[in-house]
């Protein structure tokens, strides 16, 4: 088949760039209650959205959409279509009880709970504005007042979003993603046995294109007779059917209320107030110093699809397989959770008897080995912008029970199948109190520290030692709360026009 | 030692009382998945020897599938299976489970064909009995009993090493072993742990697994040339199905999914019951017979400590072969998600899967019997999803435990019951905690 590439100019900007240029950011929900007038508008901000396509200067703001389920009826895309979506998405993010016990999202982290994302509260769509310093509110404004009277409603505007490159509990934050195959390059194959690497197909991001398992992930598939004006592409495996999906992304979107206060409070009391000790600890919790230099040390061979740009290689050119004993950095810690870095066979020596024997299950030397599922099939690109001002530890410990700002993440990350993905790395690895090995933990910053039948607990976090017995926290809070939450469908500019011209 | 076993009883359903049926299992959960296990039908929990237990309609809504193969869809009622997995015969416990939950069953089998209310209950079960074809356990050997009692121990000294902190820092690692194994032994004596020694493993048990041992490759072995020369024949077989065998991998129902998502994920651990046809013609019947027999010799005597090739997450799986080999049954007791489950499936085992299931009707194609099949992920997914059928009643003796768990406190034990010599093993061991 003929590789056509991806047409950079269909699709929106946010899946290539996480405009870090542009610190300023707000995220408008927003409603439908007019279906032609909301067409029209959506027609006319297609054209001011932001693309992938490098332009010789960096934009001074960017515009993006995506759309809900729900978002997508009340537009008047037909119910035949929206089927092609994934069933996540059709769902929703708070759409079933038993969707939120894998998320993690019960009792005090519930939908129910929710400010916006409810099962009966779910945004038809979201208008993400990025913008240069000080430009953000007057242009906000002017979106603001451009939405139809009666056609489009704003349900929620979620501010207060400026980026520093750090988030509330004052981490450096962002600095790992996987790099896209934009290309079209890669070549799945027999060295994803053996090696992590962070260069991943296109399929894995974009809609429509093969991924990481070389197949093309289910989307929504037009007629041609549904398409008469030609607006959107073929799909690549099934050349008589029109791609609604290609180029596009779900971008899942939860809005994580962090407890600053609380954090370094409990740690400063874990640490008998010693700053230095208070710090450690935390580091230790997140797998990287507060500056983002990871706890292990780099490896020595380069990571397919990490550097060239040095400060990628110092921050990224690491896995864990020097770090067997979690040593260095604890299995539980937060980025060893959410980023495995594990090639698809546990490791060990190349040659075909060495393959046979660990495909065989045999040669283990821990109950740890091969335990982690291969990292590469769950990668997901995050695009989360903080909101609330930053807080120093020392500010944060003084400032008693009760935090005077509402501060934490606005979690962004998108993937083409929310299942695999952004599902899978939650449930599995971040929330999940049985993560390699593991028993009676759960993420240490994020997770919900709710009981588990039959465990004594969830709320602890192991540091092995070196000298054999691990330090365990233990009776650790709960430092992150959901506060609301919707999966989104990112589509291309064609899909959008697409859109616009139903009905 | 004391061996696992299991049962299975499967009776046809009387065709109007499915949904009453249904209505009766689901009174013996809290909530659909929870199972209550003090119920009063089946009060699963007062059987200390059984591992998992569970009730599940055989309603195959896939049947008709095999009009792809040019059949008609066969007549077959649907079955209620009522299996579990024990420790020592499944006959005892069947007896066992009889005097105590007599009525209870009574009350559930009264919805099956030809069950008579005053007949003799223990006799029905076993006549209505379905042997597996193959089944694996994770760990032959490991009780209830000693998953619970090394479970309370692993327990114990976690406390006790984090109540300990300071004192245990400033020791070596000998002292520290030395302390914990005081520790424990002055719990036993006040009765707050107890470590029961294994049970010797039963002398016509040995005997038969050692025939069973020696007599699948001596089988092997005489068939060994007919085999040989059967061989490219048996490709060339092999690669026309694999080019011409239908797939049949819609996305399932989403009703269907939400049926069995429900039933999913209050636990640990989670069950997954699955009903399919076998592809016609006796080219597959015979192929998925032999290697279903590989399989059970493999899991018998090859993967009974701890993982079936790459996956640790399953306790106990059966493959059972229904209405003369028309139909496959598979059962698995297994840890974490379906999605990571499918994820061990697709990255792990997929040959394995491929070897066996390319033999069922409608599987995603595979070729040279081990690739592609469930490589091929979001046909493979449909096709699980499709083939799974709600588990109505699940008892999980053990709920909170995976099986990494239950190895981990079984080398906790290990470790308390025999003194160690090296240094650089009482650290191997302590990392365990």
């Amino acid at each position: 088949m003929v590789n056509a590439g991806i047409d950079d100019r269909d699709v929106q900007g946010l899946v290539r760039f996480g405009y870090a240029h542009l610190p300023e950011a707000c995220f408008l929900l927003l409603e439908i209650e007019n279906a032609a007038a909301a067409r029209s508008w959506l027609g006319t901000i297609t054209q001011s959205l932001t693309t992938a396509e490098r332009l010789s200067g960096r934009p001074k703001t960017a515009l993006q959409v995506a759309f809900s389920r729900q978002g997508l009826q009340a537009l008047g895309v037909p119910e035949g279509m929206i089927r092609g979506f994934s069933p996540e998405f059709i769902s929703g993010m708070s759409g079933e009880e038993s969707r939120s016990r894998r998320l993690g999202d019960v009792q005090s982290n519930a939908p129910s709970t929710w400010l916006w994302g409810g099962p009966s509260n779910v945004p038809h769509l979201i208008l993400m504005l990025y913008a240069d310093t000080g430009a953000l509110e007057g242009w906000q404004k002017s979106v603001v007042g451009k939405l139809p009277q009666g056609g489009v409603k704003l349900l929620r505007h979620l501010g207060n979003s400026v980026t520093d490159g750090y988030e509330p509990f004052g981490f450096r934050d962002g600095m790992s993603q996987p790099e896209i195959d934009w290309r079209l390059e890669r070549q799945v194959g027999s060295k994803d046995q053996l090696e992590y690497g962070n260069l991943v197909s296109a399929g894995e991001w974009l809609l429509g294109y093969a991924n990481e398992y070389g197949k093309y992930t289910d989307r929504p598939l037009v007629d041609p007779k549904d398409d008469p004006e030609n607006k959107l592409l073929s799909a690549e495996e099934q050349p008589d059917k029109k791609d609604l999906g290609r180029n596009g992304a779900y971008l899942v979107f939860r809005q994580l209320e962090q407890n600053v206060p609380g954090f370094w409070q409990f740690l400063d009391t874990e640490a008998n107030h010693d700053p230095r000790e208070r710090r450690k600890l935390a580091e230790t919790m997140v797998g990287r110093t507060m500056e983002g230099e990871p706890l292990v040390s780099l490896a020595s061979s380069p990571i397919a699809g990490i550097g060239p740009d040095p400060d990628d290689i110092r921050l990224n050119q690491f896995t864990y397989e020097s770090d067997a004993d979690g040593i260095r950095c604890p299995f539980g810690a937060h980025i060893r959770r959410a980023n495995p870095r594990n090639p698809d066979l546990p490791y060990g020596t190349k040659g075909f008897l060495s393959w046979l024997i660990r495909t065989a299950g045999f040669g283990r030397k821990s109950i740890r080995d091969d335990v982690i599922a291969s990292t590469r099939f769950h990668r997901i690109l995050r695009r989360g912008r903080r909101y609330g001002k930053r807080l120093s530890p020392e500010e944060a410990i003084q400032m008693g029970k009760a935090d005077s700002e509402e501060r934490g993440i606005y979690f962004i990350c998108l993937n083409a199948n929310i299942g695999r993905q952004f599902e899978f790395v939650q449930n599995a690895w971040i929330i999940g109190t049985k993560f390699d090995g593991l028993t009676e933990e759960s993420d240490p910053l994020i997770g919900n520290r709710e009981l588990v039948p039959g465990c004594p607990a969830t709320n602890t976090f192991s540091i092995p030692q070196e000298s054999g017995v691990r330090q365990r926290i233990t009776g650790m809070p709960q430092f992150v709360t959901v506060r609301g939450g919707a999966y989104f469908f990112l589509p291309s500019i064609r899909a959008l026009r697409y859109f616009t011209g139903i009905g | 030692m004391t061996p696992q076993s299991s049962f299975m009883v499967v009776a046809p359903l009387v065709s109007n009382k499915t949904s009453t049926l249904r209505t009766l299992l689901a009174s013996m959960n809290h909530r659909p998945g929870v199972v209550d296990s003090q119920n009063n039908l089946v009060p699963f929990g007062e059987f200390d020897r059984l591992h998992f237990a569970r009730f599940v309609v055989l309603d195959d809504q896939t049947l008709s599938d095999i009009a792809v193969h040019g059949l008609p869809r066969p007549n077959l009622a649907t079955y209620l299976a009522f299996l579990g997995d024990c420790d020592g015969p499944a006959d005892e416990f069947l007896a066992e489970l009889t005097q105590r939950a007599g009525s209870g069953l009574r009350q559930i089998f009264s919805h099956c064909e030809g069950f008579a209310s005053d007949g003799d209950l223990l006799r029905w079960m076993q006549e209505h009995e379905q042997r597996p074809a193959a089944m694996y356990v994770n760990w032959i050997g490991r009780t209830v009993r000693q998953i619970r009692e090394e479970n309370e121990l692993r327990n114990a000294l976690a406390v006790y090493l984090d109540n300990n902190r300071a004192t245990i820092a400033a020791k070596n690692l000998g002292q520290i072993h030395d302390d914990l194994r005081k520790f424990v032994n002055a719990e036993m004596e006040v009765g707050r742990l107890t470590l029961t020694p294994p049970a010797p493993a039963p002398l016509a048990w040995k005997v038969r697994n050692f025939f069973h041992l020696v007599g699948v490759p001596v089988v092997l072995l005489l068939l060994a040339p007919f085999l040989l020369l059967y061989l490219p024949i048996f490709l060339v077989q092999l690669r026309c199905h694999e080019r011409s065998d239908p797939e049949i991998v819609p996305p399932p129902d989403p009703e269907h999914v939400k049926k069995l998502a429900d039933l999913e994920d209050h636990d640990v651990a989670n069950q997954f019951s699955a009903l399919g046809s076998v592809k016609p013609g006796l080219f597959r019947r015979w192929t998925v017979t032999f290697l279903v027999w590989i399989l059970d010799y493999g899991s018998r005597h090859i993967f009974n400590r701890g993982f079936l090739t790459r996956v640790k997450s399953i306790h106990f799986a059966r493959w059972v072969f229904l209405d003369d080999k028309k139909r496959l049954f598979f059962a698995s007791n297994y840890d974490g998600s379906l999605e990571s489950y499918m994820d061990d499936f697709i990255n792990k085992v997929a040959w394995g899967l491929n070897l066996v299931f390319s033999n069922g009707v409608g599987y995603p194609r595979s070729n040279w019997l081990v690739l592609n099949g469930a490589k091929d992920e979001q046909k493979f997914k449909h096709f699980i999803r499709r083939h799974e059928l709600p588990t109505e009643v699940w008892y999980n003796a053990h709920p909170g435990l995976t099986a990494v768990d239950l190895e981990r406190n079984t080398k906790i034990r290990e470790g308390i019951e025999k003194p160690f010599t090296a240094e650089a093993e009482i650290r191997e061991w302590l990392r365990l905690f």
